[in-house]
């Protein structure tokens, strides 16, 4: 075990050096420099700026700067907000962005599996059809247009709840973002809760533990649901790649100030070492959560170790 | 293939309406109307859809916005077809070492945020049509390239392959003129799950104002613009929201359809 944990753990960094050294790269190539100005500034200040941001150094030795400050958790200066860091601009918003992030992926395994398995249950029968056509609904519609939509309904034509998000602590500011953060997820979740438990009650250990006399509810809980839920566990990597793309959308219409919405201002701005930034720790988040999920998998099924 | 019959023939009527409306309408999509900002669908003038905050016909500028998504779904289908394909055959007829490599690859690629990847993509370079084609298309092969690994995997095996191989066809010849062919169904099916990713992530980089450019439109554009005057105005938003859901949730239920219909076929 401690073997394959460290095998993941060294396989994990070649794959982060790839996703930085790429997103530094593209951030380098732009044509143009990110001070040009629409006034053309004396050669003396832009050799100024240039030097103070180290942009005259060669494209090595920057990348080596970029990384030994990566190692200490710096991610370099912002290019518009001159008076903060970038770390300091996503350490800042970065608390929204976890909350509604945690609260959407528990809701949407909560629903997900429940209505996967209730459906996998009923395979068959209307119910299923009718649980399995609306997920397929939930993983066609783009979380962008979700979230207006909801609005529409829940905040302006209803007014039941807050359209944007309000300075003042409430539950009710969270209920709209984390639905429509949670809705494809739990679509994707429910189809394959509901596919894997299929099989899973096919199978002979569940047969006999009925032959016993267990109830389905039994059946379900004590021995199909873990084995069901491994093909879940190992969507979990995806559902967290797919949870912090939606938070841009979402972030972006609920007006919420989070790391998604620093990303979308920095892209318009061209704030080009925030994006960057961002695009390097929401990377490291993806593949580390990959790894966590590598991990946890080995750790149920033994099987996976040895292959 | 009932399924397949209906969201093809709704998916084909979208088209033909995408291509044809414009010649239909008197209006175009450029001319501004300070008289008419937001006005409500109607028949007079031909309003269809009524008009955004400009005061430019919204049927015309739909229909347009629809022409650029689906165009950009068939080019970066197209894209990850081609990639994919030649990865997943070369792969999967080498075997080995060099597949193992290949593969191995493939899943640290599926480890990444493509779509961060694509956005600064949009942020460093001009925003152009073909970048946008070209970005989507490359990010979206890796699910074609292992299922076309799988499938000449058993595919080399076969006996018309070590036929060909034994008259000294050379490799590369097998893979493209006696393999590929037969890739051609699973190839369909999962194109047609490919297509709604790249529309996905078209209009998901048009929401974000980083796809496609004013005065041109995608579905994703209008609806962002929709956004803004949702409470005004909620045809705005609604009548291209729901027209980009019914043609992602088409491509989808078709993908489908198609996919139990080949694993049928493949069960006998």
């Amino acid at each position: 075990m401690l073997r394959y944990t460290l095998l993941r753990i060294l396989g994990a960094i070649p794959t982060l050096l790839l996703v930085i050294a790429l997103a530094f790269l593209m951030v380098h190539a732009a044509p143009g420099g990110p001070f040009d100005a629409e006034r053309r500034l004396p050669p003396e200040v832009e050799a100024n700026i240039a030097a103070k941001y180290h942009l005259d150094e060669p494209l090595p030795k920057q990348f080596a700067r970029y990384l030994g400050g990566l190692l200490q958790g710096d991610l370099g200066p912002s290019y518009r907000y001159r008076d903060r860091t970038v770390s300091e601009l996503i350490g800042s918003a970065f608390p929204n962005s976890l909350r509604i992030g945690a609260l959407a992926i528990l809701f949407a395994l909560l629903v997900g599996i429940s209505s996967g398995t209730y459906a996998a249950l009923r395979q068959g029968t209307l119910t299923d059809r009718f649980v399995m056509g609306l997920s397929m609904t939930g993983i066609s519609i783009p979380v962008f247009v979700i979230a207006p939509v909801l609005v529409l309904l829940f905040a302006v034509k209803l007014q039941w709840l807050p359209a944007g998000w309000t300075s003042t602590e409430s539950v009710s500011r969270y209920v709209l973002p984390v639905i429509t953060l949670a809705l494809p997820q739990i679509a994707y979740i429910a189809r394959l809760t509901r596919a894997s438990m299929i099989d899973v009650l096919g199978r002979d250990f569940v047969r006999t533990a009925r032959a016993q006399g267990l109830g389905t509810l039994r059946v379900v809980r004590v021995h199909a649901l873990k084995p069901a839920l491994l093909p879940v566990l190992s969507y979990m990597g995806p559902a967290i790649a797919g949870i912090i793309t939606g938070s841009v959308v979402v972030e972006e219409i609920f007006g919420i100030s989070g790391v998604g919405q620093q990303f979308v201002r920095g892209a318009l701005n061209r704030d080009y070492t925030l994006v960057l930034g961002v695009v390097v720790f929401y990377a490291t988040l993806i593949v580390a959560f990959n790894l966590i999920v590598d991990i946890l998998y080995a750790v149920i099924d033994p099987r996976v170790r040895y292959r | 293939m009932k399924t397949v019959k209906v969201t093809g023939s709704i998916l084909l009527a979208i088209a033909v309406a995408a291509i044809a409306g414009p010649w239909l309408s008197p209006n175009d999509y450029v001319t501004t109307n300070f008289n008419a900002i937001l006005s409500n669908p109607s028949i007079d003038g031909a309003r269809w859809f009524g008009t955004d905050d400009l005061g430019r016909d919204l049927f015309v500028r739909t229909m347009l916005g629809i022409r650029v998504t689906l165009a950009v779904a068939i080019v970066a289908s197209i894209v990850s077809l081609v990639i994919g394909v030649t990865y997943g055959a070369i792969a999967g007829y080498v075997g080995g070492r060099v597949d193992a490599v290949m593969m191995r690859f493939v899943d640290t690629l599926y480890a990444l945020p493509f779509i961060f990847f694509v956005i600064l993509l949009m942020v460093v370079f001009e925003r152009n049509f073909l970048l946008i084609f070209v970005a989507i298309g490359a990010i979206n092969w890796l699910d074609m390239a292992r299922i076309v690994r799988g499938q000449t995997l058993s595919l080399r095996e076969r006996e018309f392959v070590e036929a060909a191989r034994l008259t000294g066809v050379s490799t590369a010849r097998i893979v493209f003129r006696h393999i590929a062919p037969n890739l051609i169904g699973i190839v369909v099916v999962y194109i047609t799950l490919t297509i709604p990713q790249a529309i996905l992530f078209e209009s998901f980089l048009s929401f974000l104002g980083l796809g496609v450019q004013e005065p041109q439109t995608s579905l994703g554009t209008l609806v962002d613009a929709g956004v803004g005057h949702m409470e005004r105005a909620s045809w705005t938003l609604l009548i291209p929201a729901s027209l980009l859901a019914v043609i992602l949730l088409c491509f989808n239920f078709m993908g489908d359809g198609l996919r139990d219909y080949f694993d049928a076929r493949h069960g006998q």
